[in-house]
């Protein structure tokens, strides 16, 4: 806590008062883009919260069809999970050599960090399309729709990060590592971040729990 | 692994350059790898427990893996995210409290709603059920 002094002289008459004022100490963002940006993950993750909510409760509507034991292949899911996590870890190498003003090797943890992303997406739409091969579409049951638009709204969530890491590495190579572009790689940051967290929620409530019994 | 140095930009005028300098001090290379440590940790037990099929009751496993990715979520929020209560004057913890506490509404009354509208409700049996156009 800081606080400030004023010190008024009312006029002729009087002698100087000292006016007292508390301030928070926090300092004031000139800027509110970030904290705009965090709003709008809040919405999202309300979006993704409606998208649970309905999986929650058709999950285990299987319409006489496969259920999840019997069509996630869980190592698989590991693997795609290992993915996100190092997409997040490279991101985050790649704020804290953005902060070291080093354009390269910013570049550089970003394409990886694409890559991996990428790796994820691909691997997701493999699943999706054998499940599809094999007559288990979002058209299957109740189960398998609310499957294909939880995962599906992720996946489409992570190609848009994709997309747009692609387009700041576009302009980070072109204008360098100015405020406006460093200030939507703190943006982007937290939207990567934030779909790792949101599939916490799915690998554990879609694909772990509806491996159980 | 020591902090980041930014003395010199903190030094200068506040600009919005500086607003991103100040904020993300505490981001470490230590952090990231502190937090991508505990997320594999937290990640492999619940695959494991469900693989391994540890438990017996399915019931067990699942409030188990839960409390794991409430923790695994924590840690993100922590280490990735850098999210603490004095951020932007506290508006980003505010508004997620909110936001947690939507969510939560929204789960637990979707499914608390849905549970009694399935039980209220006389289902067809399995023999109707396929037979339905």
């Amino acid at each position: 806590m800081s606080d400030s002094t004023a010190t008024v002289a009312p006029g002729a008459a009087g002698e100087a008062q000292s006016l007292r004022f508390y301030d928070s100490g926090g300092h004031h963002p000139e800027n509110g883009t970030l904290l705009g940006f965090w709003l709008y993950l809040m919405s999202d993750c309300l979006v993704f919260a409606s998208l649970f909510a309905t999986y929650g409760v058709l999950g285990r509507n299987y319409a006489g069809g496969p259920s999840g034991a019997d069509l996630f292949a869980l190592p698989l899911v590991a693997v795609n999970t290992s993915l996100l996590l190092l997409s997040s870890i490279t991101y985050g190498f790649a704020v804290i050599e953005m902060q070291r003003k080093r354009q390269g090797a910013t570049l550089a943890w970003l394409a990886l960090t694409g890559l991996l992303g990428a790796g994820f997406v691909g691997i997701e739409l493999h699943e999706f399309a054998n499940l599809i091969h094999e007559g288990n579409g979002p058209q299957r049951s109740a189960f398998l729709s609310s499957f294909f638009t939880l995962v599906g709204t992720h996946g489409l969530h992570v190609t848009f990060g994709i997309v747009w890491l692609l387009a700041l590495m576009a302009q980070v190579a072109t204008h360098g590592l100015i405020a406006a572009n460093r200030r939507r790689l703190m943006c982007l940051s937290m939207f990567w971040h934030f779909l790792d967290v949101i599939w916490i929620g799915v690998f554990t409530f879609v694909y772990l729990i509806g491996s159980l019994p | 692994m020591s902090a980041l140095d930014t003395g010199p930009a903190r030094a200068a005028g506040h600009g919005n350059e500086d607003e991103l300098d100040h904020d993300t001090l505490h981001i470490t290379v230590g952090g990231y790898v502190t937090g991508f440590v505990l997320s594999v940790i937290l990640t492999a037990i619940p695959f494991w427990l469900v693989m391994a099929k540890i438990f017996a009751n399915p019931t067990v496993t699942t409030f188990v893996i839960l409390g794991f990715a409430i923790v695994q979520i924590y840690v993100h929020m922590v280490f990735f995210l850098h999210m603490t209560s004095k951020a932007e004057g506290g508006w980003t913890w505010m508004s997620l409290i909110f936001a947690l506490v939507l969510v939560v509404i929204t789960l637990s009354g979707s499914l608390w709603v849905m549970y009694h509208l399935k039980t209220n409700m006389m289902l067809p049996s399995p023999e109707q059920m396929r037979n339905m156009p």
